[in-house]
């Protein structure tokens, strides 16, 4: 056996560089459950490398064809479904992992001097990463596909000049088509993959020349002028081989990560996909992928005339940002426990993200298309009514009203809830909202008969709660009296 | 004699070998160039544009808005169904049409029709326009898009080829409704 592995040796050539690259030292402090995330990810890309290879013998990327593919890998092909669920699942785990990865490094400070092009280069993975995901979420071509792609389209159309170039550029024509499914399926399957197999190859190869970052000491910092032998200095004092040292935590949380992806691939299944890709059926609520969502949060909530601007100068800036940091701060203190501002940095981008990812799971912005005609309105709204009130409830639900305001926490959620809506707003108000509109609310006027705005008014105005009476212009009662009509409600 | 500022023979040779590789690249730089582009090339001006039928005048209701499809002018084998795309028309009245792109003006959702209220909406970020396409609320910036249409025979005939988007230049853009109401 030693022979056999001499014989190849002699010829390779590589067991000494590959002995040499597994035994340096590395401080003992990095070997901790904190610097495994990257290793994780690594894991997770090399399953998807497997994973979609499997999957592209199945796959065809024709528009055509593609969803009765998918079709096939789901229920017709032996195991066809856990593969796709491994490959979804595993590029959920991808992102989290290249992102958590990434929050470390910066807390610890590791991208400060010598590593600035380590987080450089690492940048351009976590962008790849993105990248990864868009695409593979197209090559599911179905409805969800199809219409996040008209929303990149429009998204990217809003360049100034070039715009409906770019949008042509992309779409590989001039509508989402067979092109569009056939140059996205390039972009994932060899261009993203073989610059992030590259790009994978230089970040490790930094990470071994210039070696793992040190466990951070408060007070600890680092000058340029004498980081390199202070780190040596450390390495040969307090270091140990990297294997086996340091690298069976990495094994076994990759062990741990993998297995994870298997449970969540098991018990929740593939994605999709959803109704097939016509653009014809009209009747879908489409959503991107859950490390899209807060976009999709971020561009209902924005001011209209902020959202081009924020799309387009928003990303640029935030990348030029990420790429400048270790040049901005690329010496001092490293510790997060004397970088009070680095961390509130993370805390509020992880809130950020967090509250418009969790927004964007209920919608509240998008009017519900079917509560019109699906939503009852509570009885106690309606006991006791009179028939006009009945009939202005009858007008409320047949004008659609219920899409965009909920009565009992049932309809949509785009305007306000109006179970007590009464009490905020007096009869005249509430005329002048519904013929009118205003504050986002469309205006009725057009599409309201005389009878059907008194009825459902006389309705909103009994939406209020049992203890509290309803909004009153007290000058009408004056205006009334003083006229000789004051028997007028 | 140095030979750090003289060019050896074979020196010479290297550098003529890179010279032409570069010409080389040069040259085969330009095809790839135009057959990466070609499908904003072949699109200039408004060659991926023509008329299209989305059916008989008689189809539509007076006074009411349907939903029809038609078939996108520019079609590759592998397109599958995505070519066969949907609008609104509106009949106005007589000879009097609207046809809208099903494509919300915000991000390109497809909105939906709903005749009791007079309203459009997206199901996507909330943008609702009128029954003549003017924007109600939500963040679109601009009512939706309009097909140019005419009546050819008997049959609405519609302008299309492209995806509308907002940031396209003049075919989809904005008119004045002949109709507010």
């Amino acid at each position: 056996m030693t022979q056999i592995g001499e014989w190849f040796d002699r010829r390779l050539q590589l067991a000494a560089p590959i002995r040499e690259a597994s035994e340096h030292a590395v401080p003992r402090s990095t070997a901790s459950w904190f610097y495994v995330f990257g290793s994780a990810a690594l894991t997770v890309f090399i399953l998807q490398l497997v994973t979609g290879i499997l999957l592209a013998l199945i796959y065809v990327p024709s528009a055509s064809e593609a969803w009765s593919s998918l079709q096939a890998l789901n229920h017709d092909v032996t195991l066809g479904w856990f593969i796709r669920a491994l490959h979804g699942w595993g590029s959920n785990f991808m992102v989290a992992l290249v992102l958590i990865h990434m929050v470390q490094v910066f807390l610890f400070g590791a991208y400060k001097f010598p590593r600035e092009l380590t987080w450089i280069v690492g940048v351009f993975l976590l962008l790849m990463t993105l990248g990864m995901a868009f695409s593979g979420q197209v090559l599911r071509f179905d409805q969800d596909a199809y219409w996040g792609l008209g929303i990149g389209a429009s998204i990217a159309s809003r360049v100034p000049i070039l715009g409906p170039a770019i949008v042509k550029l992309m779409l590989g024509g001039p509508i989402i088509a067979g092109a569009t499914l056939s140059r996205f399926f390039a972009l994932h399957v060899f261009v993203i993959p073989g610059m992030l197999i590259g790009f994978v190859c230089l970040h490790l190869l930094m990470v071994l020349k210039l070696g793992i970052n040190e466990w951070p000491m408060p007070g600890r910092l680092v000058k340029r002028a004498t980081y390199v032998s202070e780190y040596h200095e450390l390495t040969k004092k307090d270091g140990a081989p990297f294997v086996p040292y340091a690298i069976w935590k990495d094994l076994f949380f990759a062990a741990f990560i993998l297995l994870a992806v298997a449970a969540c691939a098991l018990y929740f299944g593939p994605f999709g996909p959803t109704g097939m890709p016509d653009p014809t059926i009209i009747q879908t609520v489409p959503k991107p992928d859950y490390f899209f969502l807060w976009l999709y949060a971020l561009l209902s909530l924005l001011p209209p005339s902020l959202e081009t601007p924020v799309l387009l100068i928003g990303p640029v800036l935030a990348i030029i940002g990420l790429l400048l940091l270790p040049f901005l701060s690329g010496e001092g203190e490293k510790s997060w426990r004397r970088r009070p501002i680095a961390v509130l940095t993370v805390l509020l981008i992880a809130i950020m993200l967090s509250t418009f990812t969790h927004l964007a799971g209920y919608t509240p912005w998008s009017p519900h298309m079917n509560a019109w005609s699906g939503d009852p309105v509570p009885e106690r709204f309606l006991h006791g009514a009179t028939a006009l009130q009945l009939q202005g409830a009858l007008v409320f639900q047949a004008k659609q009203c219920r899409n965009c305001h909920s009565l009992g926490g049932l309809g949509g959620q785009r305007g306000p809830a109006l179970d007590s809506v009464a009490v905020r707003l007096t009869q005249d108000q509430l005329i002048r909202q519904v013929i009118q509109g205003g504050g986002n609310m469309p205006a009725y006027g057009k599409n309201l008969s005389p009878a059907e705005t008194t009825a459902i008014v006389a309705f909103l105005k009994t939406l209020h709660p049992a203890g509290q009476a309803p909004a009153r212009d007290a000058a009408r009662d004056v205006v009334l009296r003083e006229t000789g009509t004051g028997t007028h409600p | 004699m140095s030979n750090e500022n003289t060019l050896s023979r074979r020196g010479l040779f290297m550098n003529i070998g890179m010279l032409i590789n570069g010409l080389v690249a040069v040259a085969l730089a330009l095809p790839i160039m135009r057959f990466l582009l070609s499908s904003v090339t072949r699109g200039h001006g408004n060659a991926y544009l023509s008329w299209v039928p989305v059916g008989r005048v008689s189809e539509f209701p007076e006074g009411e808005t349907r939903l029809a499809t038609f078939r996108n002018p520019y079609v590759m084998p592998t397109d599958g169904k995505t070519v066969d795309t949907a609008c609104w028309v509106r009949r106005i009245a007589g000879d009097q049409f609207q046809v809208f792109a099903v494509n919300c003006a915000h991000l390109g959702c497809p909105v939906r029709w709903f005749p009791q209220s007079g309203l459009f909406m997206c199901p996507c970020h909330g943008g609702v326009y009128y029954r003549n396409g003017s924007r109600a609320s939500g963040p679109p910036e601009r009512g939706l898009f309009e097909y140019p249409h005419k009546i050819e025979n008997g049959m609405v005939t519609i302008q299309a080829g492209e995806l509308p988007t907002p940031g396209m230049p003049v075919a989809l853009s904005e008119k004045k409704p002949p109709c507010a109401g």
